[in-house]
């Protein structure tokens, strides 16, 4: 008996997949929380919001099963590379895990979309998803992962995949190892002065003197700012 | 139920702490008046750091920036939106009219787009252009002294460009185009249309030495920690807390009526605490209302007493009429030139740095009025929704859509800062039969009766929408970009918004000189009753195309003084 198979007998054994199924799953207590991976505390909040963040962290929506199952897909969509971590990596099961608490429209669509990915690989390999080899999980991936090549039977599939998909890249680029692997480098104070002169060159592009005229000169910025009757800026 | 009074009498009671009721407390309380200010929501100062969101990275929100509680998103500093708990209206059959309240100190203009335009001369007179609704009673002359001063006051930055009918002020020097913005110039003067710089009220060269210089961050609908844009709270009330000390705050206090005696002369207002839910009683001399134009109407209709039936300064029964949004559309294109983009920060400031103002005043149309073009896109911070179906846009190239893993992250990277947008805003032709009233059954959660919205556009605002969108599909063709989505046709009105979508909602307390049509007279005082007056924009008799801010602030001004000057005379 292969781990996968021991992992199913047990899993089986403890609960009986109806268990599984109506998500009476017991919560795991190594169970990844989001607010135990970032600082909440403090950002911006009214009293009744915070309130609210306090109760949904407080909940549970995805059963452990579900979550793993999310995890495991999570890692087929975006794995490491040899310069970016992998969605687990940036914490995203964790935000998904959250997601569907805040956002309820994603409950019945994560819910449906893990029992059709179960459904599915039972019924060509025998398992829940989860305990599919890497190779089994990448040829299901493969009949769903690309819309207009999918069957018409898979579109459940090929419509939760696009769901998790779209939810493990918006999880993982936000934030600082999906900045980084983006190369996004905004968000902090500077005194911006145009596009650069070799990304102008790069576009065949250049500022117009007229237009360049009418515009701030950064080395003026902090001098008051004073005009002539007519409204001429005179500093 | 016991109403609580207070035994000190303001000089001036002041309802809604926004660009109307905040500009009026700097005039008033610097002319040595004591100013109460009853504002609905919480104080609100986003130098301290409990109420700041910006430079906050997207993982410090658990739903990355997603709108779950503010219409906006996460990091938008607007509190409220078009739904707001326990606070309800309701809607006449057929009317689809969005209500977008901010309850907090400096209302909505925490968050706005700073997009601040003056009026032009044909604005104040469109009657007399079109023949269709009517002219306010006041020019642009009466008005631009007063823009003059706002500017200064509180800064904008724009371009001289002696358009007549986008009057230059006195501007701060506006900052380059970004990349996309560069494109869409050189597209728009292709397809024959004008491209200015933008006209935002951000600082970008120093004011004063109460407010910081802008730093590009992207951010001005966050608030700004150092002042550098316009919000009221922010650039009037507290500096004029802070050199008169005659500025007291009341918030989390809901305005209920205005109060007013045997003679319906106003004496106060009473509001109920949010904090304990009693009722309570400010008095003043004067009252000033700015709680927003459809606020302030259901303030005043919900006033009423032996000598007001109707409502307090309904006698002519124009209160809630004329109600009109902005016209609001607009379309997204790809631009191929912008894939696979070299990365560079350019967040540049909060909004558009260049816009195309209306250009076809003397063109023969099959609509009336006109509008203006704003532009967005550029490699803005990623938040909730990047991602979602980006690899979709492979289809424009015949690649190949979906995928996983290397080919995903390719993607993201392929499409980042690619996408641009067009959105048109416009003006509507006001309605009679476009307004809102006292719904006769439901109440708030305070007992307060609450509107009722009847809205339908007509084909002047469809079409409007319609010839918009011809003009932006122009322009992305000059651009050589590639439009996305459906050209939206008749059976979904041109693609425009629902109305109140746009939160430029004006005119349900309009001004004019005769007391049968209007409810307030040229200075913002309500006919009915001298020492009542209406600093929001209720007081439009038309929006133009302009974005509604800076002349609210310019009419709050002016009725402000106007004030100081009939207290003076002893007159009210």
């Amino acid at each position: 008996m292969d781990r996968r198979e021991s992992l199913k007998t047990m899993l089986i054994g403890a609960l009986g997949t109806g268990a599984v199924l109506t998500g009476c799953v017991p919560r795991k207590e190594d169970r990844e929380k989001l607010q135990d991976v970032y600082d909440f505390s403090s950002y911006g909040r009214t009293i009744e919001e915070k309130q609210r963040d306090a109760d949904l962290f407080g909940e549970n929506f995805l059963t452990d099963h579900e979550l793993e199952t999310v995890a495991v897909m999570c890692d087929l969509i975006l794995p490491a590379t040899k310069t970016a971590g992998s969605a687990s990596d940036a914490h995203v099961p964790a935000f998904i895990d959250f997601m569907v608490k805040d956002a309820p429209s994603w409950q019945d669509r994560f819910r449906n979309g893990i029992i059709w990915m179960d459904g599915y690989s039972k019924q060509k390999f025998g398992y829940d998803f989860v305990l599919l080899t890497k190779e089994q999980q990448i040829e299901i991936f493969d009949e769903i992962a690309y819309p207009d090549n999918a069957t018409e039977e898979n579109q459940p599939g090929v419509d939760f995949f696009r769901d998790i998909r779209n939810l493990t890249l918006t999880g993982y680029y936000t934030t600082q190892m999906g900045f980084d692997d983006l190369g996004y480098v905004g968000n902090r104070p500077n005194i911006w002065d145009g596009v650069p002169d070799e990304v102008l060159k790069e576009h065949g592009l250049a500022y117009e003197p007229e237009w360049l005229a009418k515009c701030v000169d950064q080395s003026k910025r902090e001098v008051t700012a004073e005009w002539d009757e007519d409204g001429n800026l005179i500093s | 139920m016991e109403i609580i009074k207070s035994r000190k009498e303001y000089d001036a009671v002041i309802v809604g702490s926004g660009a109307g009721g905040g500009m009026s407390a700097k005039i008033l309380a610097e002319q040595g008046l004591n100013v109460a200010i009853i504002e609905a929501g919480p104080f609100f100062d986003p130098a301290q750091d409990q109420y700041r969101t910006q430079l906050r990275p997207p993982w410090e929100s658990p739903r990355r920036g997603y709108g779950s509680t503010r219409a906006f998103g996460d990091y938008d500093a607007a509190y409220g939106g078009w739904d707001i708990d326990g606070e309800p209206y309701t809607q006449a059959d057929g009317t689809n009219f969005g209500w977008f309240r901010s309850r907090m100190l400096g209302g909505r203009t925490n968050h706005w787009g700073r997009i601040s335009l003056r009026f032009g001369p044909l604005d104040f007179k469109r009657k007399d252009w079109d023949g269709l609704g009517d002219n306010w009673p006041i020019s642009y002359d009466d008005v631009k002294p007063y823009y003059d001063r706002v500017d200064k006051m509180i800064g904008v930055f724009g371009s001289k460009e002696g358009i007549f009918n986008e009057p230059d002020g006195f501007f701060l020097p506006p900052p380059k185009p970004r990349l996309h913005e560069l494109y869409y110039i050189k597209g728009a003067r292709k397809a024959g249309i004008p491209v200015i710089p933008s006209r935002l009220s951000i600082l970008t060269k120093r004011l004063n030495n109460d407010r910081g210089v802008c730093f590009y961050c992207n951010q001005c609908n966050r608030a700004c920690q150092i002042y550098a844009d316009f919000s009221a709270g922010t650039c009037l009330i507290f500096p004029a807390q802070k050199s008169t000390g005659r500025v007291d705050l009341y918030v989390n206090s809901m305005a209920k009526e205005v109060v007013t005696d045997g003679d319906g002369k106003a004496t106060g207002v009473s509001y109920i605490n949010k904090e304990n839910g009693s009722e309570q009683e400010i008095k003043g001399k004067v009252i000033v209302l700015g709680a927003s134009a459809c606020s302030t109407a259901r303030i005043l209709l919900n006033s009423k007493s032996s000598v007001h039936p109707d409502g307090l300064g309904n006698s002519s029964g124009m209160i809630g009429r004329y109600l009109h949004d902005s016209t609001g559309t607009g379309a997204a294109a790809l631009v191929p030139e912008l894939m696979d983009r070299t990365m560079y920060n350019e967040d540049g400031v909060g909004g558009l740095h260049v816009y195309t103002p209306w250009w076809l005043n003397e063109a023969k149309l099959d609509f009336p009025r006109g509008y203006h073009l704003e532009i967005w896109g550029g490699m803005g911070m990623p938040s909730y929704g990047i991602g979602f179906d980006t690899t979709n846009l492979n289809s424009h190239f015949n690649d190949t859509v979906g995928g996983y893993g290397d080919k995903l992250r390719k993607d993201v990277k392929r499409f980042f800062g690619s996408v641009m947008g067009i959105a048109m805003r416009g003006e509507s032709v006001p309605q009679y039969n476009n307004y809102c009233e006292l719904d006769p059954e439901v109440k708030d959660q305070w007992g307060i009766p609450v509107l009722k919205f009847n809205y339908q556009w007509t084909d002047y605002e469809r079409l409007q929408a319609k010839h918009a969108h011809d003009t932006i599909e122009n322009i992305f063709d000059a651009m050589g970009a590639i439009k996305l989505g459906n050209k939206p046709g008749a059976d979904s009105d041109y693609g425009l918004m629902n109305p109140g979508v746009i939160i430029h909602e004006v005119g349900t307390t309009r001004m004019g000189d005769d007391p049968a049509t209007s409810v307030t007279n040229k200075y913002n005082q309500l006919h009915d009753a001298e020492n009542v007056f209406v600093v929001d924009a209720g007081v439009f008799v038309s929006q133009a195309d302009k974005n509604p801010t800076w002349t609210i602030l310019a009419l709050s001004m002016r009725a402000s003084e106007y004030i100081v000057d009939q207290l003076k005379k002893q007159n009210i």
